[in-house]
């Protein structure tokens, strides 16, 4: 059981992996069909995306997405064959048909079972766009529905074997088509599905006491009467062929003869009559069918130097197309290495510092050979991250999905661009971005563009523009939501601010301090709460999420123009820039990406308020000031009075406070631990690591302690200030 | 991580004993990791008395606590044959810094009598078991209970 719900899942994976497949063609498709240069390779590409998901969902008994799979893939089938055009009204169909299959793999990921009224209303929507209704309507649904209920055989009706064609086939597995796990059986039912069908066995005559049992000895000879071309019955035999003998031979003389199609047509799989393959020079994957079919049988073998040529092209531009050689890995080993090689570079810089105590000469073999072994170590630790980073693209056409649904669901033309989706970033920081993104992507269609007919009156092109992009920057990275709207209309932000009580109403702000008040708790400017935001929980959880990332957002916005969000993230979570302090004897870490600036403070600056409490004055502000000894519980008296240092952070409302810490060590890149795994959450440090000596050092939780340490303040009132990256 | 359970030691044959103050217990030996002298660790703010802090094992964070103190039997007093042992509780590993490590015995289960209920010391809560012989008697620490009221301070504090 555990070993099938492990096949189970690698399917789910590799439904991913079509999906994306999928709506990359769709891009494609998106281009050409706008430049009109039309790919025939690109709609296969898509059609198998769909095929292979169809089919591994029928093993499963995954019927809502069999069925579905199986229509979509009939209309792209249609325009494969060039039945049907592609138009741009039939492309956004094809994009509303792959997100509702994506959510469907997603649901049965989940194990829930989808809506049935939804699913027949989305399999008739997509059924209308079939343009063989002349002898083609019977007939499809005749052998579609079948198919829905179960997979027994069923006969495909009368009438359809009046007009059509017919084909031979003889089918002999090998032992690898069994040791593969594929079963006769259901190819035969699903050839069933295609038309008439009779079966006939035909044993091996060879049987004898010394037979080899693990050795396959029957065939199958098939008749099949269908209005299918070859290709459908390829289609079919697409996994198996590579492990049998297939010879597919046309009833009816309408098919070119058998050999001179060999050459006409040597590199096109799916249209018109191509050879069969012998099993030995069959390849293993459904990307490489094409040259597959290319290759003659043994009796064509005279043919084949005429062949080679288009071939080898053919499977040139597929490889360059096809995904990347990848392979896949448990997490936890991934996670477990990670953590092997965090050990190394901390047993690494122990020796390196035991060493020179004791003495080393510099240029001495052993200081080479330990600068070299540094190198290694910081090396191994570079790649070991990179394996943990995943593109974004994944999450990008993900988003591509939720930008669609919105903007059906508003109302509005949006064109969805995405730049730099090939940049990598932890996985974990990936899976944590999906609902930050999704409120922003929401917000930007629901309240950023404007309506058509607005647009229409400032002389913009009515179909609005949002771009999600995502970069590398300084050690970061950097993902932008920018959209092409009207820009943040800031006196009705303003004013709402006012009317919650958020900004004292005689509060002068800068621009930018009134753009920031979009990520203020129970902020919401739509008047009236639509289904897609404004129930005003949107972009402060934004905030927050991405704090907890250790990013920082910005926006920035120019009216009539349109507003950016960036979102500023590290590279990966398990390491984080740190700056060094000392607490009354103890070490902490403060996270860098908190910290604005340093001070080191005069005296004249420093006002008590009341017992406790100090401020510093600065820069016309007052910022209060927590004294991290005395939270701790390290020391009685503040830093301050023995000339400690201060570290201005922001809270997540903007304000300042400033952290008094005794003295700075040094900033360096930490790798993470966790508390919680063997102990448990202690009140404002977020995580602990481990310093180049072996002791482990606490890292301060700055989101904690400004909120909690200090009283709260009006928010919005200090200035806001960029951090440098 | 309920208190009431027994420890599964009571079906196991082998126990570590050791002392903590003057006072001899002893635990199930398969939910011990390792035995550590001690080092120094690094203190947690806000941590009840009895957790120490937190030590580097190979990479991981493991809070130690002192045994004695946890028990009611007052803060350990140093020496130089202080240890911690570690020890593995429901997933999470734990260190016990003890006065000193004894030895390890084997227990048939039917040798391990239910604790008497008269006594209600502080100690008798992470007490599951007694194993009685000629000479001496030995409390077998029922280290889910004391996992579990460790956890409980950690989150409530």
């Amino acid at each position: 059981m555990s070993s099938l719900n492990e096949i189970r899942q690698m399917f789910f994976v590799e439904c991913e992996e079509q999906l994306e497949q999928l709506t990359d063609g769709l891009d494609t498709l998106q281009d050409a069909v706008s430049d009109g240069t039309q790919d025939g390779e690109t709609v296969n590409t898509i059609f198998r995306a769909v095929h292979s998901i169809k089919g591994g969902a029928a093993s499963f008994s995954l019927d809502a997405i069999t069925r579905f799979a199986h229509i979509f893939e009939t209309i792209l089938d249609e325009v494969r064959g060039q039945q049907q055009e592609l138009t741009p009204d039939l492309l956004q169909e094809f994009y509303g048909a792959s997100d509702y299959l994506a959510g469907l793999v997603a649901q049965s990921a989940e194990g829930d079972e989808p809506e049935d009224a939804a699913l027949e209303e989305r399999i008739a929507a997509i059924a209308a766009l079939s343009t063989a209704e002349d002898d083609g309507e019977v007939d499809f649904s005749q052998s579609f529905v079948p198919v829905s209920l179960d997979f027994g055989f069923v006969s495909a009706g009368d009438e359809a074997d009046d007009q059509s064609a017919g084909f031979s086939i003889r089918f002999a597995p090998t032992a690898a088509l069994y040791a593969n796990g594929h079963e006769p059986l259901h190819l035969f039912r699903e050839l069933e599905t295609l038309g008439r069908l009779t079966v006939e066995v035909v044993p091996d005559d060879a049987l004898t006491d010394e037979t080899d049992p693990e050795v396959p000895h029957l065939a199958w000879s098939l008749s099949l009467t269908t209005d299918s071309d070859e290709s459908a019955i390829r289609e079919i035999f697409e996994f198996a062929e590579p492990h049998a003998d297939l010879t597919i031979v046309p009833l009816d003389p309408p098919a070119p003869a058998f050999d001179l199609s060999a050459f006409e047509a040597p590199a096109e799989d799916g249209e018109g009559f191509a050879p069969p393959a012998g099993p030995e020079n069959a390849a293993e994957s459904a990307d490489s069918s094409s040259s597959t079919s290319a290759e003659p049988e043994p009796q064509l073998a005279e043919a084949e130097p005429t062949v080679p040529e288009p071939a080898r092209e053919e499977k040139k531009s597929t490889a360059k197309a096809g995904p990347k050689a990848t392979v896949r890995v448990d997490l936890d080993v991934v996670d477990d290495l990670i953590n092997t090689v965090g050990e190394l570079v901390i047993t690494q810089s122990v020796v390196t510092q035991s060493i020179k105590e004791a003495g080393l000469q510099p240029g001495t073999r052993l200081a080479v050979s330990l600068e070299e072994f540094q190198n290694l170590t910081r090396h191994i630790q570079e790649s070991v991250m990179a394996i943990r980073a995943q593109s974004v693209k994944p999450l990008f056409q993900r988003m591509g999905r939720i930008v669609r649904e919105t903007a059906q669901i508003a109302g509005k033309e949006v064109r969805f661009v995405t730049e730099g989706d090939d940049t990598e970033v932890d996985r974990t920081v990936i899976e944590r971005l999906v609902d930050p993104l999704t409120h922003i992507l929401r917000n930007a269609i629901d309240h950023g563009l404007e309506t058509a007919e607005t647009r229409a009156a400032a002389g913009k092109d009515t179909q609005g523009t949002v771009t999600l992009s995502a970069a590398h920057r300084s050690g970061r990275v950097v993902i932008e939501v920018a959209d092409n709207g009207g820009g943040i209309n800031r006196e009705k932000v303003l004013a709402s601010a006012v009317s919650k009580g958020l900004v004292a109403e005689n509060a002068t702000l800068s621009p930018s301090e009134i753009d920031r008040l979009l990520f203020t708790p129970g902020f919401s400017t739509a008047s009236a709460v639509t289904n897609l935001s404004g129930r005003g929980v949107g972009m402060d959880v934004v905030n927050s999420e991405i704090k907890k990332l250790g990013g920082r957002v910005s926006i920035l916005s120019t009216p009539g123009e349109g507003s950016t969000i960036s979102i500023s993230l590290p590279l990966t979570l398990a390491v984080l820039d740190g700056m060094i302090v000392d607490v009354a004897g103890e070490t902490l870490v403060v996270p860098i990406s908190a910290i604005t600036e340093t001070i080191r403070p005069r005296s004249s600056q420093i006002r008590r308020i009341d017992r406790g409490t100090q401020t510093i004055y600065l820069r016309n502000t007052t910022v209060p000031i927590i004294d991290l000894g005395q939270v701790f519980g390290y020391a009685d008296a503040p830093a301050l009075d023995r000339e400690g240092v201060l570290l201005l952070v922001e809270d997540d409302q903007g304000a300042q406070r400033a952290l008094a810490v005794d003295r700075i060590y040094e900033q360096r890149q930490v790798v993470i631990k966790s508390l919680e795994s063997n102990y448990g959450h202690v009140p404002w440090i977020a995580a602990a690591t481990i310093l180049g000596d072996g002791r482990i050092a606490l890292i301060v939780d700055i989101d904690e302690i400004t909120n909690t340490g200090t009283p709260a303040l009006q928010p919005g009132t200090p200035a806001t200030k960029e951090v440098p990256a | 991580m309920t208190a009431e359970v027994p420890a599964p030691a009571h079906r196991m044959g082998e126990f570590l004993t050791f002392y903590v103050g003057e006072q001899e217990f002893c635990m199930d030996i398969m939910l011990v990791r390792e035995i550590r002298s001690w080092t120094s660790v690094t203190t947690l703010p806000h941590a009840p008395a009895d957790v120490l802090g937190v030590m580097n094992l190979r990479g991981a964070i493991v809070p130690i606590v002192d045994l004695s103190a946890r028990l009611g039997l007052g803060p350990c007093e140093r020496r130089d044959r202080n240890v911690i042992i570690i020890a593995m509780i429901s997933e999470q590993a734990v260190g016990f810094l003890v006065t000193a490590v004894v030895d390890i015995v084997e227990v048939a289960p039917e040798d391990i009598q239910p604790m008497p209920t008269i006594s209600c010391a502080e100690a008798c809560d992470f007490i599951g078991g007694i194993i009685s012989s000629n000479d001496h008697t030995l409390r077998v620490l029922c280290t889910d209970a004391l996992a579990a009221t460790m956890t409980a301070v950690s989150t409530v504090a």
